[in-house]
């Protein structure tokens, strides 16, 4: 137990340190290792080392190796063949399947419970069972299932598969399915023993029930706070288990994560003006449309020959990137168009909405992928700066994060969301592939304003036609 | 319940400590790295496995529920663990070999 006890504290440390050093560019990736280092000692040592309270070591060594074995090689597999632009999916269902872990384990030890003490005539549940006990098993039943069927339904929609559902008195609803499940564990636990496992299972369900209506209502572009704020239950979920086995590194990696997570989720909905208890009750996202200004008008659209003279031509582009460019695997032909732009004397700059794509960061990794150079991506308040000094800016597949309702019209959902300013350079193209409003479902009105010209297209048919059009200039 | 907080002070303070390191942890975050710090995150909340080899390990062998569930949470969770740290590396892989040129 010593050796194991030691092991736990080496590893909590690689988790501080790990994620210490993935804040920082220049050692992320050796912080990674480093937490994934410590997580194998973990788990090695749990499975050798540790002993139950009788002082016996764990059993079923076969299923315990083939259950990681599968795991393993499902997850390198899926891991590894993903593409990019599908991360955010990805991350959401790892996550996903952590929360129901989670779950399960708690399912698991109270089966375990249960069965140990029936049939029994007399014996009530809480006599049998301490309170400090009961609690981490129900905490990590109730939010390892919201955190699986949330991320779950994350999932599927990031993927497409699922669409937007919501109806009225949702909210109340959500509110009212939660406080059933907390009620419903509460009652398991002063019920009779025979009859406690009743509540329990109802519980487990209500809470995949919230958990699928917690997340079905909410829009894409809110997608990513969704995902973040399900990567901290999972964590608190985890955490619960280090109560439950008086485990100190499930509960060191846990509560860093939920804490972590948390304050990454809040960090979020501050740049998108919403408040957390917004997020929670489920409400944003499609409900609120209706009131908006109509946005009616004239587009114009521009030639890719006009474009690639107007760039050529200019001091300064800046290129605003959103999902359509992760759609389109456009980030390579996105630098190639960059390079060349340079090489003719302009100067090239990226605007990073700190939301663009369907996740903080997104971008960067996208554009990183395609060896854009750091010191060449401008976050949203440098961005805002420099737009006035812009000759050009290029929008490709971005929408809702240069939509300026966010700041004009109180009644359109985004409405406060800081956003991009482009329309305070002299040019402003935008790379669509058709008139339709963007994932949120938002019209945007600078589509329609005089100085914008429209280039529709793929992001990367259009990309590729412009460099062979600026080599010829 | 004051029992079980006195019987768990340790616990309870590294639940505070946890949650004021994690906050500062994160807080200096670029927003270059804000999806691999999240991937990475999602990785490190895969500890639960430790929870789901205890379960296994305890199961007795006639327990079929118990080995059946148990065996799930730890493909589940090595799922989660394996799966984050790979993808995580992936992306970071793509920082590093920028950094090299």
């Amino acid at each position: 137990m010593q050796l194991l006890s030691i092991i736990y504290i080496i590893s909590s440390v690689t988790f501080i340190l790990g994620l210490k050093m993935l804040s920082n560019p220049a050692t992320a990736r050796k912080g990674n290792l480093i937490a994934a280092g410590g997580m194998s000692i973990a788990i090695i040592g749990t499975i050798f080392l540790y002993k139950d309270d009788t002082g016996n070591n764990l059993h079923n060594y076969g299923w315990i190796f083939g259950g990681i074995v599968i795991g393993g090689i499902a997850g390198t597999l899926a891991a590894k063949k993903v593409k990019m632009t599908a991360m955010p999916e990805m991350v959401s269902l790892f996550n996903g399947t952590g929360g129901a872990c989670a779950a399960l384990i708690s399912i698991v030890e109270f089966d375990h419970i249960y069965k140990a003490n029936t049939p029994s005539e007399s014996t009530w549940f809480s006599d049998v069972v301490p309170l400090g006990h009961f609690l981490p098993i129900a905490a990590g039943a109730i939010i390892g299932s919201i955190s699986f069927a949330g991320s779950i339904i994350a999932w599927g929609k990031l993927s497409g598969n699922v669409k937007d559902h919501s109806f009225k008195g949702q909210h109340i609803f959500n509110i009212i399915l939660l406080l059933l499940a907390i009620t419903s564990v509460a009652y398991a636990y002063d019920a009779n023993m025979n009859f406690a496992n009743i509540p329990f299972y109802i519980t487990v369900l209500l809470a995949l029930v919230y958990g699928v209506l917690f997340v079905l209502p909410i829009g894409g572009a809110d997608m990513p706070v969704v995902i973040s704020l399900l990567n901290s239950f999972t964590g608190v979920a985890a955490a619960c288990g280090g109560f439950l086995y008086d485990n100190k590194v499930m509960l060191t990696g846990g509560i860093l994560v939920g804490a972590a997570g948390t304050l990454l989720t809040i960090l979020m909905c501050k740049a998108m003006n919403r408040s957390l208890l917004n997020v929670l009750v489920g409400s944003f996202g499609g409900s609120v449309k209706g009131e908006q200004q109509k946005t009616t008008g004239n587009y114009k659209e521009i030639s890719i020959n006009d474009a690639a003279i107007t760039m050529s031509y200019s001091h300064k582009v800046i290129i605003v990137p959103g999902y359509g460019l992760a759609v389109a695997q456009a980030q390579h032909a996105c630098h190639e168009l960059e390079k060349i732009l340079e090489d003719k004397g302009v100067e090239v700059k990226y605007a990073i909405h700190p939301v663009a794509g369907r996740m903080p960061g997104h971008m960067n990794v996208l554009l990183a992928e395609a060896d854009v150079s750091y010191d060449k991506l401008l976050e949203m308040e440098q961005a805002n700066e420099e737009f006035k000094s812009t000759d050009v800016v290029l929008i490709l597949g971005a929408n809702d994060v240069v939509n300026p309702a966010a700041k004009n019209d109180p009644a359109s959902p985004i409405y406060g969301m800081p956003i991009l300013e482009v329309e305070e350079a002299k040019l402003v193209i935008v790379n669509k592939r058709s008139m339709k409003p963007g994932y949120a479902g938002i019209e945007n009105q600078l589509f329609f304003q005089p100085k914008t010209s429209m280039l529709f297209g793929d992001a990367k048919g259009v990309l590729q036609q412009l460099i062979a059009e600026v080599k010829t200039l | 319940m004051l029992n079980w907080i006195s019987a768990h002070e340790q616990y309870i303070y590294i639940v505070i400590l946890m949650v004021f390191l994690g906050i500062e942890v994160i807080g200096r975050v670029p927003s270059v790295l804000h999806t691999p710090l999240m991937s990475g995150a999602n990785a490190i909340h895969g500890v639960v496995i430790i929870g789901a080899i205890i379960v296994m390990g305890k199961a007795e062998s006639d327990n079929y529920v118990a080995l059946i569930l148990g065996f799930l949470a730890v493909i589940l969770g090595t799922l989660n663990v394996v799966g984050g740290f790979v993808v995580t590396d992936r992306m970071l892989g793509m920082f590093k070999k920028k950094k090299d040129k």
